[in-house]
């Protein structure tokens, strides 16, 4: 755990030093578009006091000054595949950035999708040395959490403290300060493959670049497409990616639960390749020109040229009626909601106060889906779009760019997390003992 | 029907849309600043320091370069708004006109950049008869020389012959006869110019008995003499001898010391003037004085 506090600590020291130079570059890696922004840094910003426990880890204004989209190469299930092919693409991504922004970048905060993210929720208790809580107590009950037991080969990713309370006084933002005599504190953690984070880590190693951050998709989807009082009272963001679908859970403006379906819309697509017998590239193209999950009389007359290139008169002429793609499409956007469902259920979703639902991400675009969700999610759904950010591009603007503009507000804004507190200094009093002691058995 | 020859597009190798390694890290080099900088300035600025190296590297160039530089100074210099066309001399005499004429050959008309016009001034100024001279270029094209000339206050008698000197003792011109500046006094004797203005000074305090004065004579390169008429010497000391002169003048203007039959009045020692008397003033002396002791 300590190894792991360092790291991240290092990371965090990459942003500061990124924040200096005001230039630092964003990188979503996904299953379908692999995508950079270059933020440029206008100095610290009048952030809010009320975030978070303070802001220990340094606010910031920011404009996008460069934007650049490819297609991802090597990623399957938001997991990294192939390494060259990867590589390639995030070196695409990061040039066309670069040259847009006319200026060289060197930190990049990344996020991914994959590696099974899981989430863990922690308690943790410890008296009061003195009257008040100190930044000292804090970090000494954010320490004494006991950490469960995720496994070999899984790494923390996020490790929030979500909330303090001050006897039996619960749900403080900030215990600075408080009287008392016991605090706790409840923290998400939030573990993925270590293989699949090392993975990336060689990728964006290769490209030249510092990795000054790393998030998972499905927490900053969720701090991009809720709007606050959202993410104050409770609610529940679905980003459907290309290969896999995050489900992120906010309370109180802290993310509380996170989960990943393996299932997306390059599933869809593969779906309409197979049933209507087309190359994939071509099957992607019917699905977002004529895509839908809602049928009509009208569908039925409305016939598509699916085309083809074998030189055969009759395959290359084929047509179907937009019903028949629609009866392909919709069994498979039910199927991922559904297991959405599920993930939410076993979360506990349907106890929380508020059930909102925001759908967002590049295969939330689908027409009809907002007819569809509500029959399987429950009515408090909607389709979301990412908060709009200074200088971004009009075409980044979509719902499939909710992960990249989430993730420049992570970059700007971080909630503070676990490493951003000291260490506390608790074994510093034995080990100074056990010094003494042993100066005393050297010399006498 | 498909031709045969053609490629079709899926056998065509596609072109991978990624930068190679090297083209990307080309790119970031490009793009840090200290690159572009050398790329924007450093690298113009050595193209045209080499060009202009090897331009001048080579001698032919060296001396065309040189020669069209000197043609445009002089196509500049030889315009008519500085041409300099004659030469003006105020306050001069026309003989120290002429001089300066002939001292200076200037062939007008002549470029006022050609013209150096300090050396004119020191050589104009290295006159004994100038005190100060001014050289400009006046607009019009004239050379204005502004002379003040040194006037004469005593005449010189040395080894060589007679020469006029200023107040401050400075050398104004020579002079053949004495008639020639019978108006101003004449100092002799070793040393006697670089005491003018102590003579002056006399001079001046001597005034009521200018009439009969000779002239001064210096002697010993420390004192005054002055001459009178009649072989009259009046010895003034080294210090204060205006006071000394001034006590002669009290003493004529009272008893008509010098219409006496004096030889000298001897002031070297102001507390104690003696007079010497004439050898015939003193036989009479001596006879009056005979008279009263033997009461003849």
């Amino acid at each position: 755990m300590n190894d792991l506090y360092e790291q991240q600590r290092a990371m965090r020291a990459m942003r500061q030093a990124a924040l200096q130079r005001g230039v630092i570059s964003i990188l979503d890696v996904g299953t379908s578009k692999i995508g950079c922004l270059v933020l440029r840094f206008d100095g610290p910003d009048h952030f809010r006091e009320s975030d978070g426990i303070g802001a220990m880890a340094g606010q910031s204004a920011f404009r996008v000054i460069g934007a650049a989209t490819t297609r991802s190469r090597g990623v399957r299930f938001g997991e990294i595949e192939a390494m060259q092919e990867t590589e390639r693409a995030i070196r695409t991504a990061v040039q066309a950035a670069q040259k847009m922004a006319n200026v060289r970048v060197d930190h990049v905060i990344a996020c991914f999708s994959g590696g099974n993210p899981r989430s863990y929720g922690l308690a943790g208790a410890v008296d009061l040395q003195g009257s008040t809580v100190t930044e000292h107590d804090v970090a000494r009950v954010l320490a004494s959490c006991d950490t469960p037991d995720f496994g070999d080969g899984r790494e923390v990713l996020h490790a929030q403290p979500v909330n303090f309370a001050v006897d039996h006084r619960s749900g403080l933002g900030d215990p600075r300060g408080q009287n008392g005599n016991r605090l706790s504190v409840d923290m998400h953690l939030l573990t993925a493959d270590s293989g699949v984070i090392r993975n990336l880590l060689y990728c964006i190693k290769r490209c030249d670049l510092e990795l000054a951050g790393i998030a998972n998709s499905a927490y900053v989807s969720g701090v991009s497409s809720l709007v606050e009082d959202e993410q104050e009272l409770g609610a529940a963001c679905i980003d459907l990616g290309g290969g896999s679908t995050s489900i992120s859970i906010f309370m109180k403006k802290h993310m509380i639960f996170a989960d990943s379906v393996r299932l997306g819309g390059d599933h869809v697509t593969q779906d309409i390749s197979k049933g209507l017998q087309v190359p994939l590239a071509t099957a992607e193209r019917i699905k977002t020109f004529y895509g839908g999950v809602v049928a009509t009389g009208m569908d039925d007359r409305e016939m598509i040229e699916i085309g083809g290139d074998t030189g055969d008169w009759e395959h290359d002429r084929r047509q179907v009626s937009r019903a028949e793609l629609i009866g392909i499409m919709r069994p498979r956007v039910e199927e991922i909601l559904e297991e959405v469902r599920d993930r939410l259920d076993a979360a506990g979703f349907d106890h929380l106060p508020s059930q909102q639902i925001v759908l967002t991400g590049g295969a939330s675009q689908i027409p009809g889906l907002d007819g569809l969700a509500p029959k399987i999610l429950g009515q408090q759904v909607r389709l979301g779009r990412p908060l709009r950010v200074q200088g971004l591009p009009q075409a980044a603007t979509g719902a499939a760019f909710a992960a990249s503009v989430g993730l420049c507000l992570f970059a700007a804004h971080p909630q503070d997390e676990w490493w951003d507190f000291d260490i506390p200094a608790e074994s510093y009093p034995a080990r100074s003992l056990k010094r003494a002691v042993k100066w005393f058995k050297d010399n006498w | 029907m498909q031709p045969l020859s053609a490629l079709r597009p899926a056998d065509m190798p596609r072109r991978d849309p990624a930068p190679s390694r090297a083209a990307y890290k080309m790119h970031r080099l490009l793009l840090t600043p200290v690159f572009r900088a050398l790329f924007r300035v450093g690298l113009p600025a050595l193209i045209l320091a080499t060009m202009a190296g090897w331009f001048m590297s080579n001698p032919d160039n060296r001396e065309a370069l040189k020669g069209a530089l000197t043609d445009a100074r002089r196509t500049i210099e030889e315009r008519p708004e500085f041409t300099v066309k004659l030469m003006a001399i105020e306050g001069a005499s026309p003989a120290v006109d002429q001089a300066i004429r002939e001292m200076l050959p200037v062939n007008f008309p002549v470029s006022s950049f050609d013209l150096d016009l300090e050396v004119m001034q020191s050589e104009v100024a290295s006159l004994d008869v100038v005190k100060r001279a001014d050289v400009r270029i006046r607009p019009g094209g004239v050379l204005e020389i502004h002379l003040v000339e040194r006037a004469p206050a005593v005449i010189w008698r040395s080894e060589t012959g007679l020469e006029l000197l200023d107040e401050t003792g400075h050398r104004v011109a020579s002079l053949t006869a004495r008639s020639g500046r019978s108006d101003l006094a004449l100092l002799a004797g070793q040393g006697a110019q670089d005491a003018v203005p102590e003579a002056m000074a006399l001079l001046a305090a001597g005034s009521p008995i200018l009439d009969h004065l000779r002239g001064l004579v210096r002697v010993g390169e420390r004192r005054w003499d002055l001459v009178l008429e009649r072989g009259q010497r009046i010895l003034l000391p080294e210090e204060n001898p205006v006071g000394a002169l001034e006590q002669v003048i009290a003493l004529d203007q009272a008893q008509d010391l010098l219409m006496r039959d004096i030889i000298t009045v001897d002031m070297r020692n102001p507390m104690r003037p003696t007079l010497r008397i004439a050898p015939p003033a003193v036989s009479e002396l001596r006879r009056i004085r005979g008279l009263e002791r033997g009461g003849l």
